[in-house]
């Protein structure tokens, strides 16, 4: 799923951008495109993230990005009252969560849970990808948010 | 011969400043680390000049040459700053000061750490610039970005695996401001925590109410390392270490949330080192002090330190437990980084020495075996165990 335009947390954060020197420049390039992209070694088959320049478990730096079907599983979660940032002052409460890929080694990423705010989070719950396109910010970026199932 | 600190050194002296809200001390961040300094000389009773070495943690800004060229030192021999940020290295710090003189390195060495928050950043604050690249660019533009933030995401996942209640929170919480009350030095003395006031109290980040979160403050903090057989040489009851130790477990670093082991408080592999080290066990400790960034730590740690069972914590951790005099556990004795000061935990360092030597405002009776566990769910974290004479 994808969706342009208005994002779930008000406008004003730091917006990503990939680091300088192109660790993980193949998972933003992934999410411009829908694709949820992270590391796994060519060597010994195993994910990992965040990224690393070699693999932890057999040290080959032949370290490849490949597709992660964009279904995960809430391994934590919080919700955010306090604003500590001036682009959240009137933001209200908001959801983080801590996506596992089960499948994948436990590779997991953060995002935010789209929805209520109030809303109850279950811990363990199936949540699927939403790519969040900001195609007309200066740069343009894609955060990678998710639904319940 | 085996290889350990235990014994080797003694703390001689501990000092502290005032302690300031954050951004109101009247004096610049460098004078406040002299001063913590010169009051630790004084209390150990001996000239400034005679300090030969200086270790700190969380990148203090008070470089180590020139606090030994304003204090006319004459011979600099030990310049250390433990890495990792937030309070982790506070125990570390002393470790390797201890470690130095316990070598030969250095004589007398001063571990300190010093903060103006007026004059340089606020902890508390997400970043404010435009693009974020390298590991804040997955988490910052979730919102996921203060400390409390980053930790709040383990506790909630710990809870969740057993069972902890918010009560067993607001349980350290309540320990740290009652202990406050009869603390002069603590910044929240004359301002009681109820259950009732945590209860009603604001969310910053679930499952942390306002009173789960470490002040900000202005101050500074030292404490002397000499070697043990200079133990007796000065006023105040002779302080041994018996064990420091740092470090963290399997890729705790990992970025992005990514350790296997995520909801800990970085203890698991530390405290069975700390404990093999100091020759003593949890049920050996007479009082602990237990960095409070937030209370979740403090839970874990509690845990991964031995003193009860992770399923054990809704039971264990009451108020009367945790205070002083006849608590089964007397935690943070000096109302701690939630109601004494924070200054990233060296103050829970120099309290323990208190407990040794029999003046704190809130003294357990008998002590003999003092503990500090410094900032948890950081990586490196570190914990160290003082010891009186009796203990050797």
């Amino acid at each position: 799923m994808s969706s342009n335009g208005d994002g779930y947390l008000n406008p004003g954060l730091p917006k990503p951008a990939p680091a300088p020197d192109g660790l993980d420049a193949p998972f933003w390039e992934g999410v411009a495109n829908d694709k949820l992209m992270l590391q796994r070694c060519n060597a010994c088959g195993r994910w990992q993230w965040g990224p690393e320049w070699i693999c932890h478990r057999c040290h080959s730096d032949d370290v490849g990005f490949a597709e992660v079907p964009p279904v995960g599983r809430i391994y934590s979660f919080e919700r955010v009252w306090h604003p500590v940032h001036p682009a959240l002052e009137d933001q209200g409460p908001y959801i983080v969560v801590l996506v596992e890929f089960p499948e994948h080694d436990q590779a997991r990423i953060v995002g935010n849970l789209l929805g209520d705010p109030h809303q109850d989070v279950v811990i363990g719950d199936e949540v699927h990808a939403v790519f969040e396109h900001h195609p007309d910010e200066e740069p343009a970026f894609t955060l990678v948010q998710w639904k319940v199932a | 011969m085996e290889r350990s600190l235990r014994g080797t050194v003694a703390i001689a002296g501990v000092g502290e400043t005032a302690y300031y809200k954050r951004g109101q001390a009247p004096d610049a961040e460098f004078k406040l680390a002299l001063m913590a300094v010169l009051a630790a000389c004084e209390d150990a009773g001996i000239s400034p000049k005679q300090v030969d070495g200086f270790a700190s943690f969380s990148n203090d800004r008070s470089d180590p040459s020139r606090l030994a060229a304003a204090l006319g030192i004459h011979d600099l021999r030990f310049a250390n700053m433990q890495w990792g940020g937030g309070g982790g290295g506070g125990s570390g710090a002393l470790a390797n000061a201890a470690a130095a003189v316990a070598t030969g390195m250095a004589e007398c060495v001063v571990v300190f750490r010093a903060l103006a928050q007026g004059q340089f950043g606020r902890f508390g604050q997400g970043p404010v610039r435009n693009v974020i690249s390298g590991d804040g660019a997955h988490t910052v533009p979730y919102g996921l970005m203060s400390p409390a933030q980053s930790f709040a995401m383990k506790v909630k996942r710990f809870m969740h695996e057993h069972g902890v209640e918010q009560s067993a929170l607001r349980a350290l919480s309540l320990a740290s401001y009652h202990h406050a009350q009869n603390n002069p030095r603590a910044v929240m003395c004359g301002r009681p925590l109820t259950e009732e006031k945590y209860d009603d109290s604001r969310w910053i980040v679930e499952p942390f109410h306002l009173f789960d979160c470490c002040l900000e403050n202005d101050g500074a903090a030292a404490m002397i390392v000499v070697p043990a057989e200079r133990a007796k040489d000065f006023m105040h009851t002779p302080t041994y270490l018996l064990g420091a130790v740092s470090g963290s477990h399997y890729r705790a670093g990992a970025s992005v949330h990514n350790a296997p082991d995520y909801a800990t408080s970085t203890f698991k592999t530390c405290a069975p080192r700390l404990y093999d080290m100091a020759k003593v066990g949890p049920g050996d400790v007479n009082v602990l002090q237990c960095y409070e960034n937030f209370t979740g730590g403090v839970l874990m740690s509690i845990v991964e330190h031995g003193f009860c069972e992770p399923d054990e914590c809704n039971e264990f951790l009451v108020k009367e437990n945790l205070i002083a005099p006849d608590g089964r556990l007397p935690t943070n004795t000096s109302g701690g980084n939630l109601a004494e000061c924070y200054m990233h935990g060296l103050g829970l360092n120099i309290e323990a020495v208190r407990q040794i030597r029999g003046e704190s405002s809130n003294q357990v009776q008998d002590v003999d075996i003092s503990m500090v566990v410094s900032g948890p769910m950081v990586t490196p974290v570190s914990s160290c165990i003082f010891g009186t004479e009796a203990t050797l």
